[in-house]
């Protein structure tokens, strides 16, 4: 099945929308004093967690569409992924602007001597060159390439993964990351199967060929 | 208002409590002295009545009034945090490991009866009921400033007696070297015991010098009121210059022995929380640093963290650690 352009063009701007909600909604509680008693660390949790949530949708397009066979969600990807980017930005600004105060030498210092924030850097990090190459016109001129830059989102989901389960670990509060974590990996598996269906043919063709030989 | 996250819109937490309290709209000073008025009417009538837990427990007009004389000289200059940050941001993992869950959830906690032992290496056991407790000391009030181990902090006007009165009745032996706190964890009134983010019962524990500092409050309330069931009701300790987590909440017996008591963050993540824990901006968490933080209701947008204090800024303290490496000791 396949979508008109025009419900695309309508269901990527109904995305768009709903995708800067969780950011007005914050607004407008911060502006409200609706945040609580400690409205930063609100902000700091609430775009590190959407950071994720994206990842996560981005990561779910392709095997949503393998499985379903509409293949037009493939155009919501690059989308979600930007999200992804984007509130992974808001979050390093909450803790530079919030926490830090933009004290650049305090900010380094963190970065660097606690392994919890460097992780959560680095993944902020390795999604720059992606948010950089996701228009058709870098994706036209990386050919193949291109995909194997883009693999790099599985480790960015992870090194993400791994710096809400340490953020949590203060807490021994897992079920979240927990959650996140299966999904993740089942996303993750997911890709596996093909190259793995494909090996196991190959091995299976070869032993054939094997048996087929005279002793 | 509990209902009113749903959907899409509870992932972001809304915070369930935004109408201002009646603590809130009258100025402090003001409350304050309507309150002195007020004790020497209400003290005694007041203290019969029962104390009962609900679950939107942030109402400060609901609470009992306790009545106290404010000492001075351990009383911080600090702005008082708002009744209504200090009763819905709170860490009390009985009710869950949301700084929103106890004021959610502690309403099913029952403070009366209750009873407190105190036993171990001392003359005179005992067993006191709440009435015994309020009656054992003067009451003061302290105004002492809070620091969590997370970075953030509030000043919060506790009521209570220092512990060494209490200390000074049961008779430690010489063998009596540390001070136990045991509070409760009951299944049926606290829903995070089911969890098993920490061993229950919860417990803590000071040297008996710590123990005996006058700094050291055996707490019954705050804000000119007994405490609200999320801040610890309907007995609590306060140790002002450690960490929020050693003031130990809803405690049900304090216990005197000869060796260190096992402690519950201790044995949850020994290199992230020592025994001691005194509050210590040189000494940072493994995972975040420790020489600034925000004060709630101040600190905010617009302005820099403030730095931490050593020892909470009670350098009276200091004393107690001499020739100690507190790096070591942390």
């Amino acid at each position: 099945m396949s979508l008109s352009v025009e419900r695309l063009k309508q269901l990527k701007r109904a995305l768009f929308l709903s995708a800067l909600l969780p950011l007005l909604i914050n607004v407008w509680l911060a502006v409200q004093d609706r945040l609580g008693a400690n409205p930063i660390e609100s902000l700091t949790r609430s775009s590190g967690d959407w950071t994720l949530y994206f990842l996560t949708l981005t990561l779910a397009i392709t095997p949503l569409r393998r499985l379903s066979q509409q293949h037009w969600l493939q155009a919501l990807r690059r989308m979600l992924g930007l999200f992804a980017f984007f509130y992974a930005c808001l979050h390093f600004t909450t803790f530079t602007w919030f926490d830090h105060f933009f004290d650049l030498a305090e900010i380094g210092r963190d970065v660097w001597k606690r392994p919890f924030i460097t992780v959560g850097f680095a993944a902020l990090l390795l999604l720059i060159p992606l948010a950089v190459t996701s228009t058709n016109a870098m994706q036209r001129r990386l050919g193949r390439r291109w995909s194997q830059l883009h693999r790099m989102v599985y480790g960015v989901a992870l090194l993400a993964l791994l710096h809400f389960w340490w953020m949590r670990s203060g807490k021994q509060n897992f079920a979240e990351p927990i959650l996140m974590g299966v999904i993740i990996m089942i996303l993750l598996a997911a890709r596996a199967v093909g190259p793995i269906q494909r090996w196991i043919r190959a091995r299976k063709g070869l032993s054939h060929s094997l048996d087929a030989e005279p002793r | 208002m509990a209902e009113q996250g749903a959907g899409i819109i509870m992932l972001i937490k809304i915070p369930r409590y935004n109408e201002p309290l009646a603590s809130e709209i009258t100025p402090s000073e003001i409350a304050y002295s309507r309150r002195l008025f007020l004790q020497g009417l209400a003290a005694s009538s007041l203290a019969a009545s029962g104390w009962t837990g609900s679950a939107m427990a942030t109402d400060s007009s609901t609470r009992q009034r306790l009545p106290a004389q404010r000492n001075a000289k351990y009383s911080a200059t600090d702005k008082p945090t708002t009744y209504a940050d200090a009763t819905t941001y709170n860490n009390f993992y009985e009710f869950g490991t949301d700084k929103g869950d106890p004021a959610l959830y502690a309403g099913s906690l029952k403070t009366r009866p209750w009873t407190l032992r105190v036993d171990g290496d001392i003359k005179k056991p005992l067993t006191l009921d709440l009435d015994m407790l309020l009656k054992l000391a003067p009451l003061e009030e302290r105004l002492y400033r809070l620091r969590c181990v997370e970075g953030w902090s509030m000043a919060i006007p506790w009521i209570g007696f220092p512990l060494a009165e209490l200390i000074r009745k049961v008779e430690p032996t010489g063998n009596a070297k540390y001070v136990e706190f045991t509070t409760l964890a009951d299944r049926a009134q606290m829903p995070g015991v089911r969890s098993r983010v920490l061993e229950w019962p919860y417990t803590e524990g000071l040297r008996i010098d710590e123990a005996n500092h006058p700094l050291t409050l055996l707490t019954l309330g705050m804000y000119g009121q007994v405490l609200p069931n999320q801040n610890g009701a309907p007995v609590r300790v306060i140790i002002p210059w450690k960490y929020g987590f050693k003031s130990a909440k809803s405690i049900v017996r304090i216990r005197f022995t000869e060796v260190q008591p096992r402690t519950s963050w201790n044995l949850a993540a020994p290199d992230e929380y020592g025994f001691y824990s005194n509050v210590n901006p040189e000494v940072d968490h493994p995972r975040w640093s420790q020489a600034s933080e925000r004060r709630i209701g101040e600190d905010g947008f617009f302005t820099k963290k403030r730095k931490t204090l050593m020892f909470n800024g009670y350098p009276e303290v200091a004393s107690l650690y001499s020739g100690m490496d507190l790096r070591k000791f942390y």
